[in-house]
């Protein structure tokens, strides 16, 4: 699946929601159910900095794509941060690169991730586009 | 005094967000301003907008009253000796970061020693930690309790002639404690120490005269009482003051400049350089007649109400931990629910239109001895009522069920 049809995909599933509490109790939904990064993983070295809810991020290069396993203490930004490993992981470096990330938008998550909102979401992007880079360029 | 009728004078408060009406319960972040403030801003700037002192037109000297009686209305309100004790800043963290800079270069050297507490706000760590490193000083704390109260008995060991000053919060911002700064004052002065206090928490909320507490600096912020961002106040006894050096250079600082020396203006212009924060002053003085006419018998009584129902119903939520249970406690409460993040809590209470604070509050030893990430927080300003409290059980029963597993 490209990133393209994954954000399609979520776009579609949360047209479904007709307010605000069952897209939280889905992406709560999401936090609870999301494969937890290998211990050994989270690491202060794999720490975001954000200032509100902390979150890991590992990433390792699998057969010419990357793969992101994450976690953090807060349950919503754990929903959020497996939306975005659905999009992104098991991806190409370059297209994670050119990924805009329109779904964001069209899911009404704006508010998360605008920088604003101290909860490491903008961070969290940031980490995955520089892991993209960095191997890329390796 | 009518709680409806007050509401009605902060327009902000009747609004909705996320469709449903505002509760606002994050006055220690920043308090709503009343629609006198506003109008005092407008004002200003479509009436009598001009650059203060020195100016000889009367827009200018229109101008410069309203600034200088903005202090005086300041200096009566924290009931200083004389107005040019009264320093305009940018708030609270500019007062502070003053008077470690000047008085601290000045006073503090090396193996002298700098006494905070351990519930201050970053904005009384930092500056410190500054000057304490620049001039190989250092910086002691006075511990605190699991209530969250100053544990003030080894003070007097704390104490000696090492202590140039003491600089402790009136009132946490995390825990709500607020601190017998009296006692505080006055131990410190027997031990030579001036004392600086931080007056953010607590200028909105309690009577303040600053002869009768005998401090030599009290600090405060305008926005957080009623008044615009971008001002705040530095109370400084006169003799202190005047000795010390200025801190930023500029126009209006200065009595004459040449390329070889300059002679410093007087009090209060001497730490003023550059154009100040001319509407901010206006604004805060509108604020604080306004506060005068509430009357601090009305706020404290309304926030002791406010502050008895909210811990009770707090308490009656199976799970919920409060930090902070100082005896003197003002009218911010600190919490968590078991097993939940602050930021999940806070997050859906904003989608229920319940803005509140989480996180670590600029307090992060405060949370490092709670062994906590943060905490959801929420503040109570006298124009808040019951259903306030009432909205909050309703939202917080609601995160609670969306966020259990």
């Amino acid at each position: 699946m490209t990133i393209k049809e994954a954000e399609d995909e979520i776009v579609s599933e949360f047209a479904l929601f007709s307010d605000w509490m069952e897209k939280y109790e889905y992406i709560i939904e999401l936090g609870k159910e999301m494969p937890i990064i290998d211990e050994a993983h989270q690491t202060e070295k794999n720490l975001i900095p954000g200032c509100q809810s902390r979150v890991w991020l590992h990433a390792e290069h699998l057969n010419g794509k990357i793969v992101f396993t994450a976690n953090s203490d807060a349950i919503i930004t754990k929903g959020i941060i497996s939306l975005l490993i659905r999009i992104l992981s098991n991806q190409r470096a370059e297209d994670i690169l050119d990924a805009e990330l329109l779904f964001i938008k069209e899911i009404g998550l704006t508010d998360h991730l605008s920088p604003t909102r101290s909860n490491g979401l903008v961070s969290m992007v940031k980490q995955m586009k520089n892991f993209a880079f960095a191997f890329s360029n390796a | 005094m009518n709680i409806d009728k007050i509401r009605k004078d902060f327009p902000l408060l009747s609004q909705n967000i996320n469709g449903k009406d505002l509760i606002y319960l994050d006055s220690a972040a920043t308090t709503q301003k009343p629609r006198v403030v506003v109008d005092a801003i407008a004002q200003y700037y479509s009436e009598y907008n001009s650059n203060i002192h020195r100016g000889v037109h009367s827009l200018s000297q229109k101008a410069t009253n309203e600034f200088e009686n903005a202090r005086e209305v300041v200096q009566q309100f924290i009931g200083a000796e004389h107005p040019h004790e009264i320093i305009f800043t940018s708030g609270t963290t500019g007062s502070i970061n003053l008077v470690a800079a000047t008085w601290g270069r000045q006073n503090i050297s090396a193996g002298d020693e700098v006494l905070i507490s351990a519930m201050e706000h970053h904005s009384n760590i930092v500056p410190w930690q500054l000057i304490c490193d620049e001039k190989g000083a250092h910086l002691k704390t006075i511990p605190m309790n699991e209530m969250g109260e100053l544990e003030l008995r080894g003070l007097d060991s704390l104490l000696s002639h090492k202590t140039k000053i003491v600089a402790l919060s009136h009132i946490s911002n995390s825990l709500g404690t607020i601190n017998p700064i009296r006692k505080v004052i006055k131990q410190a002065h027997n031990n030579g120490a001036l004392v600086l206090i931080d007056g953010a928490q607590s200028v909105a909320h309690t009577p303040i005269d600053v002869v009768d507490l005998g401090a030599d600096f009290f600090a405060f912020s305008g926005h957080k009482l009623f008044g615009p961002t971008g001002i705040g106040v530095l109370y400084g006894k006169e003799s202190v003051l005047n000795d010390m050096p200025p801190y930023k250079g500029g126009g209006n600082m200065i009595k004459s400049v040449t390329f070889e020396k300059t002679i410093y203006n007087d009090l209060p212009h001497k730490f003023e350089a550059g154009t100040p924060n001319i509407v901010g002053g206006i604004g805060l003085s509108s604020a604080i007649e306004y506060v005068k006419d509430i009357g601090f018998d009305f706020i404290t009584d309304q926030e002791t109400k406010l502050k008895t129902a909210a811990t009770e119903m707090l308490k009656s939520i199976p799970g919920v931990r409060i930090f902070g249970e100082a005896d003197q406690k003002a009218s911010v409460i600190s919490f968590n629910l078991e097993g939940l993040h602050p930021f999940d809590v806070g997050t859906i209470l904003d989608q229920l239109g319940i803005a509140v604070r989480t996180g670590h509050h600029c307090t992060q030893p405060v949370m490092d001895f709670f062994q906590i990430p943060g905490t959801v927080r929420v503040s109570f300003s006298f124009y808040n009522n019951m259903e306030d409290i009432a909205a909050l059980k309703r939202g917080l029963m609601k995160a609670k069920s969306m966020l259990s597993v």
